[in-house]
């Protein structure tokens, strides 16, 4: 654990988010001998982001396991190995490959305990990275989790901080249910600090991130930092806006929601997924038919434009939703 | 099995003795009667939905399925009613859920094409064509991975073997040595779309050994032969050999499902194939042999005829599921009740 970590403050350790979900990965495999992990270059080449790096020297190949470029086989294999009893972690490079897994997570992994009538569980955790902002086009750069959240069988995690990041792990692979966890490639990177001690965490609840009193901001996964840098931004102009994390996507936190939004009355709704049909969509639906007679203003929402994410700069950050965007949407709400 | 052309080592046996032979018998002729009813019950309204029969296929299920252990794992396609009866899931419990009954062995909910029985290490019913194959490779991993000597069996039609999901499944299971058997029961036609039509090596073995499996074709119509392949290929795949794969040449007499009105082949081609009937076939070289009589077969019939009007009584008595259950069972845990934040117990 040293090794990627440097001792800060007593107590507390300073590091990059991957470096939080190596120490996640770690602890898994160090607790419980049925946990492995599975996937495309997790083992020799360390992880596409580094995130496995070590591991293989670690724990060996039986438990950190390369496989061959078939996501649909090895998303199975993760399910078929979880129903005879283990607890497979599958990591999918990204939520962009995931698709062709998506007949394995959506017909069997969600599917197979209802159907059977209760007879079996699927207590797999899949992993994958999500996210645009690094100029990768339009083939790698998709927020899809909004898809996956639309899917009962599923739980849906999108975890933002670093402790999230090392702790969500572990819960999701208490949870007898198929979880997907969505890692945002631009947070990999970023340095923070978390409690030295190993904590599980809470994973049916959102967090507020930022307390504030004109509005709500209700984000998740890589577009939490976006939402606190504006809140920062608007504070300046005298604005104060609560930051809601939803954390789990599915099932969503509706007293969360509910609770921030009632007591701000604006809503802006900030997700990384396009408009239409989206989980943004869901969280407003929410909003007008719980507290609908308790809002000073319509709900609004900063979400991705509605075209595949393009390589060039520019239009990439036009495309995904910026800092300015949510600070100018809040004026909007508040005007 | 372990030769490197991959046929079998020996030659096929006779019956061993008369009860063999007549519990081979009796399978076969409990699941064709099990079907037979099925059909009569859809017209009657009583079973709706997708309903594919296995009528032709008997002895696929009936030679193949007793060769595992009850520590073995079987994974099947919609059209698994032989091969849950083979494996001793109740009769009863498989028309109940038929019905939609909460009897059923899937509460009703999966119907027809999605008959589970834990207990009996039955997990479906699987109606995504080739979507049971990746899950056979991680049952599979699973058993090596704790250091069981158990085998995962999976069936699925030769239509699969055109989706890239046999192909990954085949190559992964192959790539790590796993116990996983496939069994592909080649009844020449994907609903209307025949083999030679679909798929452009129609020697299905070759296909296999492309992934260095071992295995090799088999005359799916008689239930020695199935029986003795299966032999060999579960021992090879027991031993620690990696996967084995088995085409068993089948045929299935009536429609692909009950909305079919197969328009795609002669009935002329039906009709020469039912001459190789496996249920007649094995009667008639049971008796030559002398091991069974006219009066055993009356027998057999009586049993199986009593089986199946109990199980649809039992599924005529069942009851339905509470709308209120709707939703249950989406979760193994449900919403709500995941453990708050808490710090681990220090690792010993
Ligand atoms: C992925 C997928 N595509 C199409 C279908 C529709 N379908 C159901 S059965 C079937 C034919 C499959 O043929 P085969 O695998 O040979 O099995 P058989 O029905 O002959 O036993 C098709 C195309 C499906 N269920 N799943």
């Amino acid at each position: 654990m040293k090794k990627h970590a440097a001792k800060a403050a007593s107590g507390t350790i300073r590091l990059a988010w991957r470096d939080a979900l190596r120490l996640g990965l770690r602890e898994a495999l160090l607790r419980d001998e049925r946990v492995f992990l599975m996937g495309e270059d997790v083992g020799r080449y360390g992880g596409t982001y580094a995130v496995s790096k070590g591991l293989l020297e670690e724990f060996g190949e039986a438990r950190i396991r390369d496989t061959p470029l078939s996501e649909s086989a090895f998303v199975g294999a993760g399910i078929g190995a979880a129903l005879n009893g283990m607890r497979p972690i599958v990591e999918i490079m990204t939520v962009n490959f995931s698709l062709l897994a998506l007949d394995q997570i959506m017909n069997n992994a969600a599917t197979l305990r209802h159907m059977s009538g209760g007879q079996l569980n699927i207590p797999l955790v899949i992993r994958m990275t999500t996210g645009g902002g690094r100029q990768l086009a339009a083939q790698h750069s998709h927020s899809l989790e909004g898809w996956y959240a639309h899917i009962p069988g599923l739980r849906i995690l999108a975890p933002a901080t670093h402790e999230d990041a090392r702790g969500m792990l572990w819960s999701a692979l208490e949870d007898p249910d198929p979880v997907l966890i969505f890692e945002h490639a631009l947070l990999l990177g970023m340095e923070g600090e978390i409690g030295a001690e190993f904590r599980a965490v809470d994973i049916d609840h959102a967090a507020l991130r930022r307390e504030g009193r004109d509005v709500s901001l209700i984000t998740y996964g890589g577009m939490l930092h976006k939402c606190l840098q504006a809140a920062e931004r608007l504070a300046e102009s005298g604005i104060s806006a609560d930051v809601l994390d939803l954390r789990t996507l599915r099932p969503l936190d509706d007293s969360a929601i509910v609770a921030s939004v009632s007591k701000t009355r604006r809503a802006v709704i900030v997700d990384e997924g396009w408009r239409s049909g989206s989980l943004a969509a869901e969280i407003m639906a929410r909003i007008v038919e719980q507290v609908f007679y308790e809002l000073d203003a319509p709900p609004a929402r900063v979400c991705s434009r509605e075209v595949p994410v393009p390589y060039a700069k520019h239009l990439e950050d036009a495309a995904v939703p910026q800092v300015e965007d949510i600070v100018a949407t809040v004026h909007q709400v508040l005007a | 099995m372990a030769t490197p052309d991959c046929k079998p080592s020996s030659a096929c046996p006779e019956f061993a003795h008369a009860a063999d032979a007549r519990a081979l018998l009796w399978q076969m002729v409990r699941i064709r009667r099990f079907e037979e009813k099925c059909a009569e019950l859809y017209s009657a309204g009583k079973i709706r939905g997708f309903l594919h029969l296995y009528v032709g296929e008997e002895a696929i299920a009936a030679g193949a399925v007793p060769e595992l252990r009850a520590g073995d794992a079987i994974l099947a396609t919609y059209r698994e009613h032989g091969h849950a009866l083979a494996r001793g899931v109740d009769a009863g419990a498989i028309m109940a859920e038929m019905y939609g009954k909460q009897e059923g062995c899937s509460r009703g909910r999966g119907g027809s094409m999605h008959l589970f029985d834990s207990t009996r290490r039955f997990f479906g019913g699987n109606a995504i064509v080739a979507g049971a194959l990746p899950l056979a490779v991680g049952f599979a991993l699973a058993d090596r991975m704790r250091g069981r000597d158990a085998v995962t069996a999976c069936f699925f039609g030769e239509g699969a073997m055109a989706e890239g999901e046999f192909h990954e499944a085949a190559n992964l299971a192959a790539l790590w040595k796993l116990p996983v058997l496939f069994l592909c029961e080649n009844n020449l036609y994907a609903m209307g779309t025949a083999l030679t039509r679909s798929q452009a090596q129609t020697d299905l073995a070759a296909r296999a050994r492309i992934y260095r499996m071992c295995g090799g074709s088999v005359d799916g119509m008689d239930v020695l032969a199935v029986r003795h392949a299966m032999r060999e290929a579960v021992a090879h795949v027991r031993a620690g050999n990696g996967p084995a794969f088995l085409e068993f040449r089948t045929y299935r007499f009536r429609a692909h499902s009950m909305f079919d009105p197969e328009l795609y082949r002669e009935r002329g081609e039906v009709e020469r194939w039912k001459e190789h009937c496996p249920i007649e076939r094995f009667q008639g070289r049971a008796i030559a042999a002398g091991v069974l009589d006219e009066g055993e077969l009356g027998r057999i019939e009586s049993e199986v005829a009593a089986e199946i009007a109990a199980a649809v009584a039992f599924a005529e008595a069942g009851t339905w599921e509470p709308v209120e259950d709707l939703e249950r069972d989406i979760y193994a845990r449900a919403p709500g009740m995941a453990p708050a934040d808490h710090p681990l117990e220090s690792r010993s």
